[in-house]
């Protein structure tokens, strides 16, 4: 039984998932929880319905802020479950003493992200704490969807799917990573923060064979391979060499000692997608980053796990990440 | 036994005896306290580990050993081994 | 030979898969010659991550085996140890700094990522450097810095320490822990039982020291070692090399890593470390037990920096055993494999370690975790 609150268990990845289970899902049991989605689906398969909070720091970085992440992540958990963001709900607790500027700023990258999403804020609440009760300021939203294609879920996986990748990964976490203080790097990471609906409407208007969808959050793509592999009850084998990344995120991890599997992604997402219907997902995605690539199988080899295949030859489990991320050392 | 990456030199800060270094496109600083003054010129390929410069890496032999996997795979190449 | 070399291929050009499977293959053959077994010990703990992170021992005959060694600084810190940092950084108006994993280490109640829940002012950093920030930042506060590893990360504590002392920096104390790769190696080659036929020399530490470290290796004890860079490539080159030196009946000390490794190491760094630091009588490594000359100290000179003296009264004596379960003693001696203990994976995770083999980045039971086998 936990004790006390670790910042593992807020990671993303096997100890938040042991909080949310022994904490939340034991208190608040119901069929639609347990369901682990992206978005809840309400109302017979209509709605999607989602929360987040961000508490990202700093809170301005290369591709974005706060303000942009906290539309992005709520409508990007929408657009998982194939669902159109409508209505979103805006919460603010901000400490005293934060600048009126930045505040305006953030706000601002709001009302632009939810242009893109074709959503609009109704309701919302603003907490002013004092200065140490909060880090600058935490915002929450909350979020409802319209679904344009029911049964997208990530418990129906099975081998005639095929797994895609959006794009190259872990450009947020190495970002973010980047540009805390005391770990002074320069590059030119960029966060791939983005609004994910335009790009899921594409495809739902091609009628691609879309089995799941999930955008590869806190955990990055290992998260969301090791939940699909235990919610399918699959195996999903990957191919190491396939997965996308880019030459900064490498020289971060390869600084840092972190592996880019399991680094955040906030505009990233993982597609299950029927085999024969593959190459033109491929296609489509390729027309908005041309680093989407087919990255894995699904098959019965080992259930509830991720196998990677090395390019020569040998192989090995994918684990959930668990731990808080720390550099290495000796 | 230790994290320690090969990176290029591309600034030196002689007051404040630190260099700045590139691995693929990120940069940081890395102190030369370890290191001969004057040893480490721009250019250099060096490892890091702890934000310290630990040695300069042999270009010339880092290039032989590379030529040498060149060969090996000629050799497996040559007997009709999949390379 | 004139070409330029670009940075890139200093990772790529070790990680190509014809390249490690062309060296499988060459080691397939020459183990064809080998009378019996052959076991190899890897010293160091990174390399045991590179081996299976990449799969190597897939790639290997059956009559070539890894021997896992005692390479990871943070796994032989035994408990009492653990538990001085845990009581300075509980201290009023201290500040406890450490390296990345160290905050995972399991002591007898809890670990430092506990201490800091419950509001101690614990911090890790990416280096000791970043010592001198926070130390300016908080003048009210005692910065303690906790150091730990082998030989590759000795010297930039000594880079700290001579800030300090240029400095006259009021505000920065040091607890020492910096181990040597030598004497463990001398001790488990003296159990009469051990299986080692040869080593792969740490590559990193081999770097500061130099190669000359290993030569009693080979002469006195009639081991052959190779010192191997991280990359697969280095690595299943070493073991080619090793295996060959036995077919060839030689017994030497070979350096794979030459881009990297001499002879006589990095004399700056050398230097550095002896203007600092006297070599501790004895040290208790946690699973092998009492090693003498095997740790280091600050030198009777640097007392006034040394923590352990500073808070002698308060700093617990008592040696503390590892869990009963826990069988990390006969891992860091190689006379175990990780799926060898009861506990490994059950009650022993990442998440709830009963040792520090399995939180440490470089141990041996978070390898064998992270990278599980098939």
């Amino acid at each position: 039984m936990i004790e006390k609150i670790k910042l593992a268990h807020g990671n993303g990845g096997e100890e938040n998932n042991q909080l949310i289970s022994e904490v939340f899902y034991k208190a608040f049991q119901n069929e639609i929880l347990q369901k682990s989605e992206d978005s809840a689906v309400i109302e017979d398969g209509k709605f999607a319905f989602s929360t987040d909070s961000f508490t990202v720091s700093p809170l301005f970085f290369a591709g974005g802020d706060i303000g942009k992440l906290a539309v992005c992540g709520t409508c990007n958990d929408l657009a998982m479950m194939g669902a159109k963001p409508k209505y979103l709900t805006c919460s603010v607790i901000i400490e005293e003493g934060f600048s009126g500027d930045d505040l305006r700023t953030i706000v601002d990258s709001m009302a632009q992200e939810l242009k893109i999403n074709g959503a609009i804020v109704v309701s919302g609440d603003t907490k002013v704490v004092p200065k140490g009760s909060v880090d600058k300021i935490f915002i929450n939203t909350t979020g409802i969807g319209e679904i344009q294609k029911k049964g997208i879920s990530s418990n129906s996986i099975d081998e005639d799917d095929v797994i895609i990748v959006s794009r190259d990964i872990g450009c947020h976490g190495a970002t973010i990573f980047a540009q805390r203080e005391g770990i002074e790097l320069t590059s030119n990471l960029q966060s791939d923060c983005l609004s994910l609906y335009p790009i899921i409407q594409k495809l739902l208007d091609k009628k691609i064979a879309i089995t799941a969808l999930r955008d590869a959050t806190r955990g990055g793509i290992s998260a969301v391979l090791n939940e699909w592999a235990k919610q399918s009850n699959i195996s999903i084998e990957v191919e190491e060499e396939a997965i996308p990344i880019s030459d900064e995120v490498m020289g971060l991890c390869e600084i840092l000692g972190f592996e880019a599997m399991a680094l955040a992604n906030e505009g990233t997402f993982l597609l299950a997608v029927k085999k024969d219907d593959a190459n033109r997902a491929l296609n489509l995605l390729k027309e908005l980053n041309e680093n989407a690539s087919i990255i894995g199988k699904v098959s019965k080899k080992s259930l509830k796990k991720v196998i990677l295949n090395s390019p020569w030859g040998t192989q090995r489990y994918l684990d959930m990440p668990s731990g808080e991320l720390l550099p290495r050392i000796c | 036994m230790c994290l320690s990456i090969p990176s290029k030199v591309t600034k030196i800060d002689k007051e404040m005896n630190s260099a700045t270094v590139d691995t693929m496109g990120v940069s940081r600083e890395a102190s030369l306290d370890l290191m001969e003054e004057g040893s480490v010129k721009i250019g250099d390929y060096v490892l890091i580990h702890i934000g310290f410069i630990m040695n300069k890496i042999d270009e010339v032999d880092a290039l032989s050993s590379l030529e040498a996997f060149e060969d090996v795979l000629a050799i497996m190449d040559k007997e009709g081994l999949d390379g | 030979m004139g070409r330029e070399l670009h940075l890139k291929e200093l990772y790529n050009g070790f990680r190509d898969s014809k390249v490690i499977l062309s060296y499988a293959k060459l080691i397939e053959e020459e183990g064809k010659k080998l009378t019996k077994e052959f076991n190899i010990m890897e010293v160091c703990g990174g390399h045991t991550h590179t081996i299976m992170k990449y799969g190597l021992k897939q790639l290997l005959p059956k009559n070539i085996n890894f021997i896992h060694g005692p390479g990871c600084p943070v796994c032989i810190m035994p408990k009492e140890r653990v538990n001085h940092a845990m009581v300075l950084a509980q201290l009023p108006d201290v500040i406890l700094v450490t390296l990345g994993d160290m905050i995972k280490v399991p002591g007898s109640k809890g670990s430092l990522q506990d201490v800091r829940a419950e509001g101690a002012d614990v911090r890790f950093v990416y280096s000791p450097m970043d010592c001198l920030k926070i130390a300016q930042e908080n003048r009210d506060k005692t910065v303690i810095f906790f150091a730990i590893g082998f030989e590759t990360t000795t010297p930039m504590t000594s880079a700290l320490i001579n800030q300090v002392v240029q400095k006259k920096i009021p505000n920065i104390l040091f607890h020492i822990n910096h181990i040597t790769v030598p004497e463990p190696m001398k001790v488990l080659l003296d159990d009469k039982e051990n299986k080692i036929d040869a080593f792969i020399g740490p590559a990193h530490v081999s770097v500061i020291t130099g190669s000359k470290i290993y030569n009693e290796f080979a002469k006195e004890y009639k081991k052959p070692v190779v010192v191997s860079g991280f990359e697969p490539v280095d690595v299943m080159k070493s073991i080619l090399m090793l295996v060959q030196q036995l077919n060839e009946n030689r017994c030497e000390v070979e350096v794979e890593y030459t881009r990297s490794v001499s002879e006589n190491g990095n004399l700056t760094a050398q230097n550095l470390n002896d203007n600092f630091f006297q070599i501790r009588e004895s040290f208790r490594w946690r699973g092998i037990g009492d090693i003498a000359q095997s740790a280091l100290k600050l030198k009777n000179q640097f007392s006034y920096l040394d923590a352990e003296v500073i808070y002698k009264n308060i700093l617990p004596t008592q040696m503390i055993d590892d869990h009963k379960m826990c069988i990390c003693g006969d891992v860091l001696k190689g006379k175990a494999n990780p799926k060898d203990c009861k506990v490994f994976g059950k009650a022993c995770t990442p998440t709830t370690p009963l040792g520090s083999c399995m939180v440490s980045s470089e141990g041996a039971c978070s390898a064998y975790y992270k990278y599980g086998e098939i």
